[in-house]
């Protein structure tokens, strides 16, 4: 998958963690709790999606790498670079 | 800041010899309660498959229109339901209905629609003398069959289970999410009662608020039974889950041919306070709570006791200070099951045999069974009699079962009885808990 398409990844779960948001002016740069009403159980939604979606395991102490859209792209590139979008 | 409340009158306990089995009557000294310790219903707020307030509940019932549908549920398959159609977004985000539970969003509605319904000003209530008591038959059982159903995609990697397991489970969520949504700081949890639970979710909010534990109580039941599959199974095998080709007449309570049990969604919570609270803010009052009581059978998990529920029904009036003959209806617990049917209507002779007065109907003929809220809903589809003088009647009824037959059993049909002073409602459930409520029309 391509940065762009593991960021439309997030994005397809975010819509689903925070169907009461409007995604479509979210900065990549700022983290999402300063743009979104996220809490704690909604970012283990955002780890429990992937672990599903692509099997990935987040260890605890990486959690903070999915502060924002640009920190969790650039952490999940590596691991998903070989990997196809799940339908 | 709030005011401390006067201390209950001395409870004294007299041991009664007129009482058939020699239970203890509790009296209040003086028989007459002061105001501080009388309670009254002020606001209603509902979902029932067949109208999502007071008044539609009401005008369905009047119409003897039937909430029941066909359904579908995994693994089990096709079945019957009564189903709501109450907008859960009226009072929630949608995230909230996605991270909650059904029970939790039923109770969120009914809740806020009774606050409406009351009157009360809202914003500036002291919202930690308000407690919230929700009776439930089950819960937890619809999240934990999504959860294993999930799992079972990942080959039973509970890896992947959820988090939300947990807050979504407690025996307390509905509740809880009461409380959440509506920034309630007061006690909030459940009451466990089968059955039972709509009218001991009632007797528990009236308890708290003579003990002064509160100063308003939301109270009454919910279900979301209709999104477990093992309930619909676990009736079926027990031979007790209605069917009939008409999903409207599948629940026929009383009927000859009766073959079970319509499982049913909804709630039902009212506001409670103390009268002196009511009277002086002018509230609306829709009855009082003269008397109740909760028993026992304790001889089987899930065989009635027509003599305790006898006894259950004698306690009540006893603790009202009324007499059989005075109570105008009695909305009726039968939920279509062949013997369960048979063995109220045995009580229910054994107590009101002799009275020209009393009137019969059932509820769950129109809803089926709504589990947890049945006991809050069916008393309030019969309250409006307070001011129409109608009772409603049990429908369904193409041949009544000689077993069921009762003077004054309404079928079929509404009936002018005249103006209506009290109005009894039963409620039982598996395990043997009874339990009776009395409102009497103010």
């Amino acid at each position: 998958m391509t940065p762009g398409e593991i960021r439309e990844e997030i994005i397809d779960i975010l819509e689903s963690i925070a169907p009461d948001e409007d995604l479509s002016e979210l900065q990549d740069a700022p983290n999402f709790r300063d743009q979104l009403e996220l809490d704690s159980m909604d970012f283990l939604d955002i780890v429990m999606e992937l672990r599903k979606r692509y099997r990935i395991q987040i260890p605890e102490e990486e959690y903070e790498q999915l502060a924002s859209m640009q920190s969790t792209v650039a952490y999940l590139e590596p691991i998903m670079k070989d990997m196809a979008k799940a339908s | 800041m709030f005011e401390m409340r006067p201390a209950p009158p001395e409870t004294i306990i007299v041991k009664t010899t007129d009482f058939a089995v020699g239970e203890w009557r509790f009296m209040i000294a003086g028989q007459q309660l002061p105001d501080s310790q009388r309670i009254v219903l002020t606001g209603i707020g509902l979902a029932a498959p067949n109208g999502n307030s007071y008044a539609e509940l009401r005008e369905s019932l009047l119409a003897c229109r039937s909430g029941v549908s066909p359904y579908e549920i995994r693994y089990f398959g096709k079945t019957l339901a009564g189903i709501c159609d109450f907008d859960e977004r009226r009072y929630q985000k949608r995230k909230d209905v996605r991270r909650g539970t059904r029970a939790g969003s039923v109770g969120v509605y009914a809740a806020l629609e009774a606050v409406a319904d009351a009157g009360l000003d809202w914003e500036n209530r002291e919202k930690s003398r308000v407690g919230i008591y929700v009776g439930v038959t089950e819960h937890g059982n619809v999240e934990t069959e999504n959860e294993i159903y999930e799992i079972k995609q990942f080959d039973y990697d509970t890896k992947v289970w959820s988090h939300h397991h947990n807050p979504r489970t407690v025996a307390n969520n509905p509740a809880g999410e009461v409380a959440l949504n509506m920034g309630i700081t007061g006690p909030h949890y459940t009451i466990g009662a089968a059955c039972a639970a709509g009218n001991a979710g009632l007797i528990q909010g009236a308890q708290m608020l003579r003990l002064g534990e509160c100063d308003l109580a939301l109270a009454g039941g919910v279900s979301e039974s209709i999104h477990t599959f093992g309930i619909f199974a676990s009736f079926s095998s027990q031979g007790a889950l209605a069917t009939h080709e008409d999903a409207t007449r599948a629940s026929r309570p009383f009927d000859r041919d009766r073959n079970g049990i319509v499982v049913a969604e909804g709630g039902c919570i009212y506001t409670m306070e103390r009268l002196d609270d009511a009277r002086s803010r002018n509230a609306k009052i829709y009855g009082e709570l003269v008397g109740y009581a909760l028993n026992t059978d304790a001889t089987d998990f899930v065989l009635p006791n027509p003599e305790r529920q006898a006894q259950c029904l004698e306690l009540a009036l006893k603790k009202a200070g009324l007499a059989a003959e005075e109570i105008d209806i009695v909305s009726t617990h039968a939920t279509g099951t062949s013997s369960g049917d048979i063995q109220e209507c045995k009580a229910l002779r054994a107590v009101f045999g002799k009275s020209e007065r009393t009137h019969f109907n059932n509820t769950k003929s129109y809803i089926g069974h709504c589990m947890g809220a049945a006991g809050a809903l069916e008393l309030a589809g019969n309250l409006a009699a307070f001011d129409d003088g109608v009772c409603h009647p049990t429908i369904n009824v193409e041949n009544l079962d000689p077993e069921c037959e009762l003077n004054g059993l309404v079928l079929n049909q509404p009936r002018e009885i005249g103006p209506v002073k009290y109005v009894l409602n039963n409620s039982f459930g598996m395990l043997g808990i009874n339990s009776v409520v009395i409102i009497g029309k103010l």
